[in-house]
């Protein structure tokens, strides 16, 4: 049990240093998206600045482009949905296995209980 | 609780009837209007039969065993969380990962495109994030072929008895690379290059997916081993009915 929680531990922090290293050696890069650099590629390949023939519905609602902070909101709701439905599943399969390991307990404790009573009570007899 | 499972049911089964019925004008993050219109549709039209095959998986995982429907929120919200996550890469530029591998280890491929193009429809309408119109080729990218190829993957690597987390470890990388590679092709065959066709093209846009994509196939799978691991501590019952422990089959 303890050497799993270490394996998830040292697994975690690879993944976070795999996820921050860019942003400190890379000093200075933009970050945008990859899937925006697509959109440069597609533009290099057919020569031209290639115009879109569908805009964004919430582009079209909104009559103009989603601001970055609104942006940032929408995909923080996103991982908070995910994460809300995560840590509540996870939650309670822990708390349940915490329970039936007490349950478990108990039951081994009053076995024993009654396994030395009964001992006890087969040493009186036999004394008498 | 019954009500709660009631309503998600109730919830995943609309919204997959849905796509049955909508035009196939359907798409991972091809950005909107940026695939022609008959790629758009023949996409659209590939990914249905997928659909409905995720339909009835799901349904018949969760007729078998009802308590199986809170791994597979898990999964689905394991997307959620993964797919929302952009982080920065050694090319400089962001993307983020799919999170597809772990539903399809779990739940066989074809339910994850169900989980998938929940997010995906999410992210374009909210997000102008992939798009509407593009919606079938990245459903098709993203829920389709990204996670046959890590069950694919995991099933070999049960077969040739590899370690069962290094296994899932590449079954997630490898799944989520492939998504990417499957998104280059997808925009080389709409725009195939002048000079080297489509398979130039392609390797144009590899070269720009690929580097970006390559760390964050691994920490995609390495989370996904981290959540396998802790779902096996504590949630042995339930994987056990889904088939995934013991080597039963999804």
């Amino acid at each position: 049990m303890a050497k799993k929680k270490n394996t998830v531990a040292i697994l975690l922090i690879i993944a976070a240093l795999i996820a921050l290293i860019p942003l400190f050696t890379l000093k200075g890069a933009e970050f945008g998206g990859s899937d925006d650099a697509g959109s440069k590629v597609v533009a290099q390949i057919t020569g031209t600045d290639y115009q879109p023939w569908f805009k964004p519905v919430m582009e079209t609602w909104i009559g103009g482009e989603l601001p970055g902070e609104m942006e940032s909101l929408f995909f923080c709701v996103q991982t908070g949905i995910g994460v809300g439905i995560i840590a509540f599943f996870m939650g309670r399969f822990v708390e349940r296995k915490k329970i039936e390991n007490e349950i478990e307990n108990e039951r081994k404790q009053t076995k024993q209980t009654k396994q030395t009573m009964q001992s006890k009570q087969s040493e009186q007899t036999s004394s008498l | 609780m019954s009500i709660k499972e009631k309503g998600f049911f109730i919830s995943i089964t609309t919204l997959s009837l849905l796509f049955g019925i909508l035009p196939a004008a359907n798409a991972m993050h091809i950005m909107e209007g940026y695939l022609p219109v008959q790629f758009c549709i023949a996409w659209g039209v590939i990914c249905i039969p997928f659909l409905v095959a995720g339909y009835l998986s799901i349904k018949k995982t969760l007729s078998a065993d009802r308590k199986s429907l809170t791994i597979l929120a898990m999964a689905g919200a394991f997307i959620f969380v993964i797919s929302s996550l952009k982080i920065p890469s050694v090319t400089g530029s962001c993307s983020h990962m799919t999170g597809t591998g772990l539903g399809a280890i779990l739940f066989g491929p074809t339910a994850v495109s169900i989980l998938g193009i929940i997010v995906l429809i999410f992210q374009a309408i909210l997000l102008a994030h992939g798009g509407l119109t593009t919606l079938g080729a990245n459903t098709f990218s993203m829920a389709i072929a990204g996670p046959l190829v890590s069950y694919g993957i995991y099933k070999l690597c049960q077969l040739l008895k590899v370690n069962k987390y290094v296994g899932i470890f590449l079954a997630a990388s490898i799944g989520d690379l492939f998504t990417y590679c499957i998104t280059s092709f997808q925009l080389a065959l709409a725009y195939p290059s002048a000079t080297g066709g489509i398979a130039g093209s392609a390797v144009k846009f590899l070269a720009v997916f690929a580097p970006t994509q390559l760390p964050l196939a691994i920490i995609e799978g390495i989370l996904t081993v981290v959540i396998i691991m802790g779902l096996e501590t504590y949630a042995k019952s339930e994987l056990t009915t889904i088939g995934f422990l013991h080597g039963g089959k999804n």
